[in-house]
């Protein structure tokens, strides 16, 4: 064997190694979620014949107001999260990144604070706060706590991207007589629409991913999302677990994500890493 | 990438000194208009909680029985300090912090290494990939090897029945032990990807002549490894272990998916959710949240002070670059 087709074949092992590493517990979920209840205690990696009995379950059957009000929950309180946490960090960015005022560290310091916040502390306070004021179990009372996890991603990441654009078609377009704000909004907006879209799908990953808020702030399928949702599944009957009903949705919640790796793998992963690291 | 947004920067630099400061005025009114929305929501949604939360602290409060609110000053963490179901959460989270991070460094470099080296075809596949568990809920990670180990449905006991001590009889969740090294496993999986694509970064400054310098010299890979490449990365492996080793302290949903806190696994924010959320014990459950949150702001303020790790300045270059030498000490 030739040194070239060598280490051609260990680059391919060593792929798929990696491509072990990360797919094989969501092969396991995959394959669990199209198995019928009889195959579920076969202790066999794969179903012996396949089945979207699981899937109807969630989709049409006894699981359905659990699930869809659970999905449209999570949907609907991700996206105005993320959107509001997008728009407000895209204002704040821009002023850290282009203009020089006092307190500019200390709000990058006190993103960076929330950041590493334990969700579980404030989530007591809230939990209390929310069901004086009404707040509890309904949209917005999952909305405002979800910022406190988008909005410092956002700033970070979107701080790092704004020092990236050049900045001199800004002072072309104050040159030619625009004021500073049609200056942001006509020559560095659509520059910068890159940047705050990958911050977008970052914040969106993260509020989807809640759980702590989801169980502590919800009762009912009013407002509770699918991560809280699945851990109060229950099964046909007492004594049967919901393993097949749980497989299928995180697999019906899990597409969305995937497909925003497939398409944006090279975005998130600099977005991921600007933010942190020097680059 | 990063070129062009240098010289602008030392450009603005110097043109802005000699600025009116009507203009500095308005550009920091401008500024504060920008980012105070932002600033405030971050503070109101976690300032605030933390504060009251303190302050409940302070008294015995059960939300079923409002009325018999009274202030006990520091009775709630010497209860919590004389017990041992606190101690052992406590424990119990720093295991798992301390073997979780340890683990997913040296994955996470092994993972780093192969990006880096990948041919260029390969490293599309493998980025993609390796993000699939980040990407992915932690709640449904923690289920899909929650389903893999169960002893009823999961096939690892039928696989590696050939292992000693496995067989069909063992139930991972029945015991302490085998329970977190499943828990440990399912947040190492989900997050190592998230430290390698950081020491990729870091990777990717190691310059590339002080890798070759090295060969040329005679030194071996390993060499070239623990005294050229690890070095020049010191700063991302430092952030990369921090943010990890903080996050890792918070955990909370595999532990709840997996066991619920039985056999011996609970964690301190489970704790923290059981006092209060469940048995309406706000005072109690509280004290638990801030002793949890001091435990962060340790962690912080030691990783600051002994290795010197300058967070802010990650993307705050232009920023750190003159002023530096005045703020860390």
């Amino acid at each position: 064997m030739s040194p070239k087709s060598k280490s051609r074949l260990g680059w391919t092992l060593v792929a798929l190694l990696v491509l072990g590493y990360s797919l094989f517990p969501v092969a396991a979920i995959f394959a669990t979620s199209f198995k019928t209840p009889g195959d579920l205690g076969n202790q066999n990696f794969l179903p012996t014949s396949w089945t979207w009995q699981n899937y109807e379950m969630i989709f049409v059957g006894d699981a359905q107001g659990l699930f869809l009000s659970a999905l449209r929950n999570s949907i609907g309180i991700t996206l105005i999260a993320t959107f509001i946490a997008v728009v407000l960090a895209t204002l704040c960015a821009y002023a850290i990144a282009r203009l020089e005022f006092p307190g500019k560290r200390i709000i990058l310091g006190v993103a960076l604070a929330v950041s590493i916040f334990p969700v579980i502390s404030v989530v007591t306070p809230l939990f209390n706060l929310w069901r004086t004021i009404g707040l509890y179990d309904t949209w917005p009372g999952l909305i405002i706590p979800y910022l406190s996890l988008t909005l410092p991603i956002s700033i970070w990441t979107l701080s790092a991207f704004f020092r990236q654009i050049p900045w001199d078609l800004e002072q072309a377009a104050q040159v030619d007589g625009a004021t500073q704000w049609q200056a942001f909004r006509k020559a560095i907006v659509p520059l910068a629409a890159p940047g705050v879209f990958t911050t977008a799908i970052l914040a969106f990953f993260i509020a989807w991913n809640d759980f702590v808020y989801g169980i502590s702030l919800t009762s009912t399928e009013a407002a509770r999302p699918v991560p809280a949702a699945l851990a109060f599944f229950t099964g046909a009957s007492q004594f049967e677990e919901p393993t097949g009903a749980i497989s299928a949705a995180a697999i019906v919640v899990t597409i969305p994500v995937v497909v925003l790796v497939l398409l944006f793998q090279r975005r998130i992963v600099s977005g991921l890493t600007q933010g942190a690291v020097k680059g | 990438m990063s070129t062009p947004a240098v010289p602008a920067a030392k450009r603005r630099a110097k043109a802005g000194k000699p600025a009116k400061s009507e203009r500095t005025r308005a550009e920091a009114r401008l500024g504060w208009m920008l980012a105070g929305p932002a600033f405030v929501i971050m503070l109101a949604v976690t300032a605030y909680p933390i504060a009251q939360a303190t302050f409940d602290s302070l008294f015995s409060y059960r939300l079923t029985t409002p009325d018999e609110r009274e202030f006990v000053f520091l009775d709630n963490y010497l209860l919590l300090f004389t017990d041992w179901t606190f101690w052992r959460a406590f424990l119990v989270t720093l295991l798992i912090t301390v073997v979780t991070v340890a683990v997913e460094l040296v994955l996470g470099f092994a993972l780093a290494m192969v990006m880096h080296r990948a041919l260029k075809a390969l490293r599309g596949v493998l980025r993609t990939a390796i993000l699939v568990p980040y990407a992915i809920i932690t709640v449904v990670a923690a289920f899909a090897w929650y389903f893999m180990f169960d002893i009823n449905s999961g096939f690892i006991n039928s696989w590696f029945s050939w292992v000693p001590g496995i067989s069909a009889e063992l139930d991972w969740f029945g015991n302490t032990w085998t329970a977190l090294s499943v828990i440990m496993a399912a947040e190492i999986w989900k997050t190592t990807p998230f430290i390698a694509l950081l020491l990729l970064a870091g990777l990717a400054q190691v310059p590339e002549e002080l890798v070759e310098a090295a060969k040329v010299d005679g030194a071996t890979r390993t060499q070239q490894f623990t005294r050229v490449i690890i070095p020049n990365m010191k700063a991302a492996i430092m952030v990369a272990v921090l943010f990890r080793a903080l996050d890792a302290f918070r955990i909370f949903d595999s532990v709840f998916v997996m066991t619920g806190g039985d056999q011996g696994t609970e964690v301190l924010a489970l704790l923290a959710y059981r006092q209060s959320i469940s048995r309406l014990e706000i005072g109690l459950g509280s004290a638990v949240s801030v002793v949890l949150f001091l435990c962060v702001l340790l962690m912080c303020f030691a990783a600051i002070k002994l290795f010197n790790v300058d967070l802010a300045s990650g993307t705050d270059q232009s920023q750190a670059k003159g002023k530096n030498g005045g703020e860390d000490q």
